[in-house]
C-alpha cells in the first residue's frame, strides 16, 4: 500500500512487516514501531479530531505524552476511550476514531487481566534517555539495586528522535551497548512501556506498564494487559526529559502545525515526513537541527522565522548550504487553511511592534518556543521549581534528600551535558545512601557550537484590532485561548492556580504540558510581574491518564473484597441458604425451602425456634481470651457492670460504653478459670473491641497484669435454640447432665458433643431455652451435622440472621449499631440494670452524670405496634406526633430502628428510638409512609414473654 | 459402643485439586491442623525465661522466627509469639508451658484452629507474593527466618521465609480468609499458565 510520507532510510520501524488499521472508517497501513499518530502522518492524515468547544479541525501537535489534540477512541480489538494517538502503539487490526474531547466507556466488560507488582530498589531511574542510561549504568556498576522505567517501547529516549552521533557512530549503538550490560546484571530491572505517574511519601512511585496493549488481538489472554508497579525506592532520579512548548499566535491550532522537535522525532524515530513544504518558527537554536534534518530528508523548508535578531553563524551557514532562507527578528502572526495549514503569515517583530505581514505557503508549520523540563514527578515529590530566565522555563531547584532530576529534566540541554549530569545524579543518589558510584567512561558526542540564548516569547500580538488573543489557543484540548487568560486576569485573578480553574487550562489529559508555563508567561505579562515570582501550576498525580481497571488490578470479581466465611459455610451453600454481608463476612440470612418467600421462610424459622428447636451459625461472634491476675479488674473497668465477681463456670451479659457513656458493644463474659475469662463481641466489632481493650491496657493501665488474645476463629459457635433444644443436646452430649438444676441458665460446661471436646454455654439471644455450643473450628461441620441429625426427630430447623433478629427484637435485645447510633446510653435502652451503681469507676461512668444524659426527654428504646397489624414499617422511618404532616420543619420524635413480622405475635412490630419514649408508652404516634401517615401504638419494648418464663424450657 | 474419631476439616481441604493445577514454580500445600498457641509474655521476664527453658529455645526478636526445633516460634509483636508445632500437641504443650510459667505472669492460649498454614515453594513464589505483598523479599532484606505480619492482597497474613529468596515460605492466614487467599493464589497462577514455570 502507498504510504507517501515515509522517508527512505530513516526511522526504527520494521518496514518488512505491514500492519493494517482503520481510522475514522478508512483503512490504512503502518509498521511495527509506529504509533497511531506516526502511521496516520505517514499516510498524510493530519486532521485527527475536532476541538471540543469550537469544533475546529485539529491535528497532531506532538510526538508523545504532551500531545494536546490527537485524542482517539479505540473501538477494536478492545474498546478504550481517550488515548493520545501519539502514545498508542500501532498493531494489526486497530480500529480507532478521532475524539472531540470526550470519550465513551465501553458497555462491554473488559475481559483483560490487570495486575499489580511491588518492587524495591536502592535507586529508581525514570527515563531511559541519555541521562537516565548514564545514571543507571553508573549506579548499577556500583552494585546498587536499580530499577529503570521508560515509557517508550525501546530505550534511548530523545536519542531515538535525533541524528546525533556518539563516538562518531549513531547514538543507538551506545544505547544497545549500555542496555546489554545492564541486562546482564541481576540487580537491575529495566521496564519499557512503563510510565511513572505518581510520586508518594517515603519513596513510593507508581508506574503503569503496558504489557500487551501493543499486541492487539494477539495479546495472550492469561497475561495481564497492564500492570501497576508499586516501586519503593530509597533514591529516585527523574531523567524524564523536556517538553517543547509552542508560541501562541492567531490560528495556531490548524492541522499541520507541529512542534519542531516532534517533527524531528517523526522523521528519525518513525521515518515519517510530516509535510512537503515547511515554515519553521523558532525562538531558540533547537529548531535548526530539526529544519536541517527534515530538509536533508526531502522536506522543502520555505523559511526559518527566528524571533531573535541575531542568528548564530553556524546555523545561518548550514541553512545557506541548503538554500533555506532565515528571517531574523520575525514572528509568525497567523495562519490560513481549513483542514490543514496552507500559509503562514510572517511579520517583523523587532521592538515589540509588528511590521508588515507577508504570507508564505506551507503545509507544515513547525514551532519551537523553547523547552520545559518534565518536572511533573519531581514537583509531585514536593521538589521546588526555579524559573530559569535563560531558557524561559521552570527547572528543579535544590535536589531533595531522596529525589533529584537529571539531564534535560534538570535544565541541561546538550547531549554531553545530559550524560555527565546523569552520572552526577547517580553519584549523589548513591552517596545519600552511603554507597559509592562508579566512574564510567562517557561517549563523546559530535562537537556542538555554543548555544545562543533563547528569546523568551509566550505569544505574538494579534495583528487584528479588537481580536487580541481570541484565536490564540493556549490549551488546545480545552479550547482555551489567550483572551480567556486575559479575561481571568481582568476579573482580578492573580494566581496561576486560580487562572487554571477559571480557564480550565492544564486540566485535560495532558495536564497542560504545552500550555501551563505559557499560561504563567501570559499572566505575568498581563499583570506586569516577573514570571519567576508568579510561579507555575502545581502538578499532581496521576501524571498520565491511568485506567481504573489497571488501578483495580486483580481486585475485581470474587477478589474485589475478601469474603470471610465460617467453617460451616460449605454446608450453608449446599442447603441453599441466602447470605447476608456483615462486614466482610458472608452469614446465612435465611434458608428458603422451594417456593417459599423470604417472609415465609423467616416465619417458619421463627416458629421452629419458639415451638420446637432450631440452630444457627454464630461463629462470626468476636471472641477474646483475657488472662492474668488482673483480668477481672480490667473487665470491671471496661464493662458497665461488675465482672470480677463472676464465678468460674458462670456467664454474665455485659455492655461496654465509650468515654462518652454511649453503648459501643455488648456480649457475654464467661469465667474460664480464676485468672481467665472469655468474652464475646458483636460480629462487626470484633477487631475494634480488641483494639479498644488493648489501647486502654497499653496506654492507660500498663500496670495491669492482663493479656488479651483473639480466639474468634478458633471456635465454631452454634446456638441451639428452642423448647426442644435440651432434648437434642442430650442426644449428642451423653456425658452432660442437661437438667436445669445441674446446668442452669448463665452457666457453662466443658463436655463432649458428637465426640468432640466442646464448651457449652446456657445463654439465650431469643428468650427461649438455648445453648451455645463451641468446638474447635475443624470439627464444626461434624458437630453441626450431628446436631442436625439428632434434631431431625424434633423438626430441628436451621435459621439465619433474619430470624435471629426477629427473635431478639421480640425480646427487645438491642443490636448495638442498629438500635443505637453512638448517642444511646444503656439507660436509653432500658438497661439501667446493666450499669453498676457499686463500682468506683468504669469507662463511661462519669458521662452518665452529665446533665444531658440525665434529661428525661432523651430518645429511648420502645416498641411500636402498627395499628394495622399487617403494616411493616420501614427501618429508618421517622416518627411524628400528629396524623397530619405539618408544614416543614416537621418535628421528628425519633425513628424506627428494627421492624419485622412476628410469628409469635402474629403481627408486625418494630423497635424505635423515640424522644421521651418511656413516658409515651400507650400513646399513638404516626409514621409518614407513602404520602400518608400510619398510626402506631407505643409499647414497652419487650413484646414477647415479658416474664421470662421460657428461658428454662 | 464404638468410639469413633470425629471427622475434621481444614479450611482448605477442598483446594488440593486447584493447587495441583498450579505451575511447578508455584507449589502450594496446606499444612492443616498444626498445633498453634499464642504466647503473650514480656520479653526478658521470668515467665519468658521459663518458656525459653521449657522449649530449649530463645524467643526470637522482632520480625524473626525460630525454626530450628519441632516447636517453631514466630514473633508476632513486642510481647506476642505464635508457637507452631506438629498436630495434636496443643493440650500437652499448653499444659507444659503453663506449668513452666507457674505463678509468673504470661498468657498461653490455644488458637490451633484460628489460622491455617500454607507452604509455598518454587521459583515463582517471590514474584507471585510481590503481586500482593509490599514487603521486600530480597534475601538481603528478608533472609531465611524472617517473620512478617502483613497483608497479602487484602488478607492479613503472617509470612515466614523458609528458603533463600522466598523460594519457600509459610503463610499463616486466619481460617475465614483462607479461601479468599487460595482464590487469589490460584488466580495469580493464571499469568504463568503454559509457561515452563
Amino acid at each position: 500500500m502507498n504510504t507517501p510520507f515515509r522517508a527512505p532510510g530513516h526511522g526504527h520501524v520494521d518496514r518488512d512487516t505491514t500492519l493494517s488499521f482503520t481510522f475514522d472508517g478508512t483503512a490504512y497501513t503502518g509498521h511495527p514501531g509506529d504509533t497511531l499518530a506516526s502511521a496516520l502522518l505517514a499516510n498524510g492524515v493530519h486532521h485527527v479530531a475536532d476541538s471540543i468547544k469550537h469544533g475546529r479541525p485539529r491535528g497532531v501537535l506532538a510526538a508523545g505524552a504532551e500531545e494536546p489534540n490527537a485524542l482517539v477512541q479505540i473501538e477494536a480489538p478492545f474498546p478504550e476511550p481517550m488515548l493520545t494517538a501519539t502514545t498508542v502503539e500501532l498493531y494489526d487490526g486497530l480500529v480507532a476514531r478521532g475524539l472531540s474531547g470526550q470519550g465513551r466507556l465501553s458497555s462491554e466488560p473488559d475481559t483483560a487481566r490487570y495486575d499489580t507488582m511491588h518492587a524495591h530498589c536502592d535507586l529508581l531511574v525514570v527515563g531511559a534517555g541519555p541521562a537516565g542510561l548514564a545514571t543507571t549504568l553508573a549506579a548499577a556498576r556500583s552494585g546498587a539495586r536499580v530499577i529503570l522505567v521508560d515509557e517508550l517501547p525501546q530505550p534511548g529516549g530523545s536519542l531515538l528522535g535525533s541524528q546525533e552521533l556518539l563516538e562518531g557512530a549513531p547514538a543507538k549503538a551506545w544505547v544497545d551497548e549500555v542496555v546489554a550490560e545492564l541486562d546482564g546484571l541481576a540487580d537491575v530491572r529495566i521496564l519499557q512501556r512503563t510510565t511513572a505517574f505518581g510520586h508518594y511519601d517515603d519513596g513510593l512511585v507508581l508506574a503503569l506498564e503496558k504489557r500487551t496493549d501493543h499486541l492487539g488481538a494477539a495479546a495472550p489472554p492469561h497475561v495481564s494487559r497492564q500492570r501497576i508497579w508499586r516501586i519503593r525506592a530509597r533514591q529516585v532520579v527523574y531523567a524524564t526529559g523536556a517538553y517543547e512548548r509552542p508560541v501562541a499566535f492567531d490560528d495556531n491550532d490548524r492541522p499541520g502545525i507541529m512542534l519542531a522537535g516532534s517533527a524531528r522525532t517523526y522523521l528519525n524515530r518513525f521515518g515519517v515526513l510530516p509535510g512537503e513544504q515547511a515554515v519553521v518558527f523558532t525562538t531558540n537554536d533547537s529548531a535548526y537541527p530539526a529544519a536541517l534534518e527534515l530538509a536533508d530528508a526531502g522536506v522543502r523548508i520555505a523559511a526559518v522565522i527566528d524571533a531573535r535578531e541575531e542568528v548564530p553563524e553556524h546555523w545561518r551557514t548550514a541553512c545557506d548550504e541548503r538554500g533555506i532562507g532565515i528571517r531574523a527578528g520575525h514572528v509568525v502572526t497567523g495562519t490560513s487553511g481549513i483542514e490543514r495549514v496552507t500559509r503562514a503569515h510572517v511579520a517583523p517583530f523587532g521592538h515589540g511592534d509588528l511590521g508588515e505581514r507577508q504570507g508564505i505557503d506551507c503545509d507544515l508549520l513547525l514551532v519551537s518556543g523553547g523547552w520545559n523540563p518534565a518536572v511533573a514527578l519531581f514537583s509531585q515529590a514536593r521538589g521546588t521549581l526555579r524559573y530559569d530566565a535563560g531558557i524561559g522555563a521552570f527547572v528543579p531547584g535544590e535536589a531533595l534528600r531522596t529525589v533529584r532530576a537529571a539531564g534535560s529534566a534538570d535544565g541541561t540541554f546538550t547531549l554531553s551535558g545530559c550524560l555527565a549530569d546523569g552520572v552526577d545524579a547517580a553519584w549523589q543518589a548513591l552517596s545519600a545512601i552511603s554507597r559509592t558510584g562508579q566512574m564510567i567512561a562517557l561517549p563523546t558526542p559530535a562537537p556542538l557550537p555554543e548555544a545562543a540564548p533563547t528569546r523568551v516569547l509566550w505569544r505574538v500580538p494579534s495583528p487584528q484590532e479588537g481580536l487580541d488573543g481570541v484565536l490564540q489557543f493556549v490549551d488546545l484540548q480545552r479550547d482555551a485561548t489567550v483572551s480567556d487568560v486575559l479575561r481571568a486576569t481582568g476579573a482580578g485573578l492573580r494566581s496561576v492556580e486560580h487562572v487554571k480553574r477559571y480557564t480550565t487550562i492544564g486540566t485535560a489529559h495532558d495536564q497542560g504540558r504545552t500550555s501551563g508555563v505559557m499560561t504563567s508567561g501570559i499572566v505575568a505579562e498581563a499583570l506586569g510581574v516577573d514570571v519567576a515570582d508568579l510561579g507555575t501550576m502545581r502538578l499532581r498525580p496521576p501524571a498520565v491518564p491511568v485506567a481504573f481497571a489497571a488501578l483495580a488490578g486483580r481486585n475485581r470479581g470474587e477478589l474485589f473484597d475478601p469474603v470471610r466465611v465460617t467453617a460451616l459455610h460449605p454446608w450453608h451453600v449446599e442447603q441453599g441458604a441466602l447470605f447476608e454481608d456483615v462486614g466482610q463476612w458472608k452469614r446465612p440470612w435465611y434458608y428458603p425451602r422451594p417456593g417459599e418467600t423470604m417472609d415465609e421462610s423467616v416465619l417458619r424459622e421463627c416458629r421452629a425456634a419458639r415451638t420446637g428447636v432450631a440452630m444457627m451459625d454464630g461463629s462470626t461472634l468476636g471472641k477474646i481470651n483475657v488472662q492474668g491476675p488482673d483480668a477481672g479488674v480490667l473487665l470491671d473497668r471496661l464493662y458497665t457492670n461488675l465482672m470480677s465477681t463472676l464465678k468460674v463456670g458462670r456467664v454474665r451479659y455485659g455492655v461496654m460504653c465509650g468515654v462518652d457513656g454511649m453503648a459501643i458493644d455488648d456480649g457475654t463474659v464467661i469465667r474460664v478459670a480464676e485468672q481467665e475469662f472469655l468474652l464475646t463481641t458483636t460480629t462487626g466489632n470484633a477487631a475494634k473491641i480488641l483494639e479498644w481493650m488493648e489501647e486502654w491496657l497499653q496506654t492507660e493501665w500498663p500496670d495491669l497484669r492482663v493479656h488479651l488474645t483473639s480466639v474468634t476463629e478458633h471456635w465454631v459457635t452454634i446456638p441451639l435454640v428452642g423448647p426442644r433444644s435440651r432434648d437434642v443436646l442430650a442426644l449428642v452430649a451423653p456425658d452432660l447432665d442437661v437438667d436445669n438444676d445441674a446446668f442452669p441458665f448463665m452457666s457453662w460446661k466443658d463436655t463432649t458433643v458428637a465426640g468432640v471436646a466442646a464448651r457449652v454455654c446456657r445463654i439465650s439471644f431469643s428468650g427461649e431455652l438455648a445453648y451455645e455450643i463451641n468446638v474447635p473450628a475443624w470439627y464444626g461441620i461434624t458437630v453441626w451435622k450431628a446436631l442436625y441429625t439428632a434434631g431431625s426427630e424434633f423438626g430441628l430447623t436451621t435459621y439465619g440472621t433474619e430470624t435471629m433478629h426477629v427473635l431478639r427484637a421480640e425480646k427487645a435485645y438491642p443490636i448495638i449499631g442498629q438500635d443505637t447510633d453512638g448517642t444511646i446510653t444503656p439507660q436509653d435502652l432500658g438497661m439501667s440494670w446493666v450499669v453498676s451503681k457499686k463500682k468506683p469507676d468504669f469507662v463511661g461512668k462519669r458521662s452518665f452524670t452529665r446533665a444531658e444524659n440525665q434529661r428525661d426527654d432523651r430518645k429511648q428504646l420502645v416498641g411500636l405496634l402498627p395499628v394495622d397489624e399487617r403494616v411493616l414499617l420501614p427501618e429508618g422511618a421517622q416518627i411524628i406526633a400528629t396524623s397530619d404532616i405539618p408544614a416543614p420543619p416537621v418535628p421528628m420524635l425519633g425513628h424506627v430502628t428494627s421492624s419485622y413480622r412476628s410469628d409469635a405475635l402474629q403481627r408486625t412490630f418494630a423497635l424505635a428510638l423515640v424522644r421521651s419514649g418511656t413516658r409515651r408508652i400507650g400513646e399513638t404516634l404516626y409514621v409518614p409512609l407513602d404520602g400518608r401517615t400510619v398510626p402506631v401504638t407505643v409499647t414497652d419494648p419487650v413484646l414477647f414473654d415479658k416474664e421470662g418464663a421460657r428461658r428454662d424450657g | 459402643m464404638t468410639v469413633e474419631t470425629p471427622i475434621r476439616f481444614s479450611p482448605l481441604s477442598e483446594w488440593q485439586d486447584d493447587f495441583a493445577q498450579l505451575p511447578t514454580g508455584l507449589q502450594v500445600r496446606e499444612l492443616p491442623y498444626l498445633t498453634q498457641l499464642t504466647l503473650r509474655v514480656a520479653p526478658g521476664s521470668a515467665a519468658a525465661k521459663a518458656v525459653e527453658s521449657a522449649l530449649d529455645i530463645t524467643l526470637p526478636g522482632p520480625l524473626r522466627a525460630e525454626l530450628s526445633g519441632d516447636v517453631k516460634v514466630l514473633w508476632m509483636g513486642p510481647d506476642e509469639w505464635l508457637l507452631a508445632a506438629p498436630e495434636g500437641l496443643q493440650d500437652e504443650l499448653l499444659a507444659q508451658l503453663r506449668s513452666a510459667i507457674g505463678d509468673e505472669f504470661a498468657a498461653v492460649t490455644d488458637v490451633s484452629a484460628q489460622r491455617t498454614t500454607l507452604a509455598l515453594s518454587g521459583h515463582l513464589v517471590r514474584e507471585v507474593l510481590a503481586q500482593g505483598c509490599a514487603i521486600d523479599l530480597d534475601p538481603r532484606a528478608t533472609p531465611v527466618g524472617s517473620c512478617l505480619t502483613t497483608l497479602l492482597a487484602q488478607a492479613p497474613i503472617t509470612l515466614v521465609v523458609r528458603g533463600e529468596g522466598a523460594s519457600s515460605v509459610w503463610l499463616l492466614v486466619r481460617s475465614s480468609f483462607a479461601s479468599y487467599l487460595a482464590t487469589w493464589l490460584v488466580d495469580a497462577g493464571t499469568e504463568y499458565r503454559g509457561s515452563s514455570g
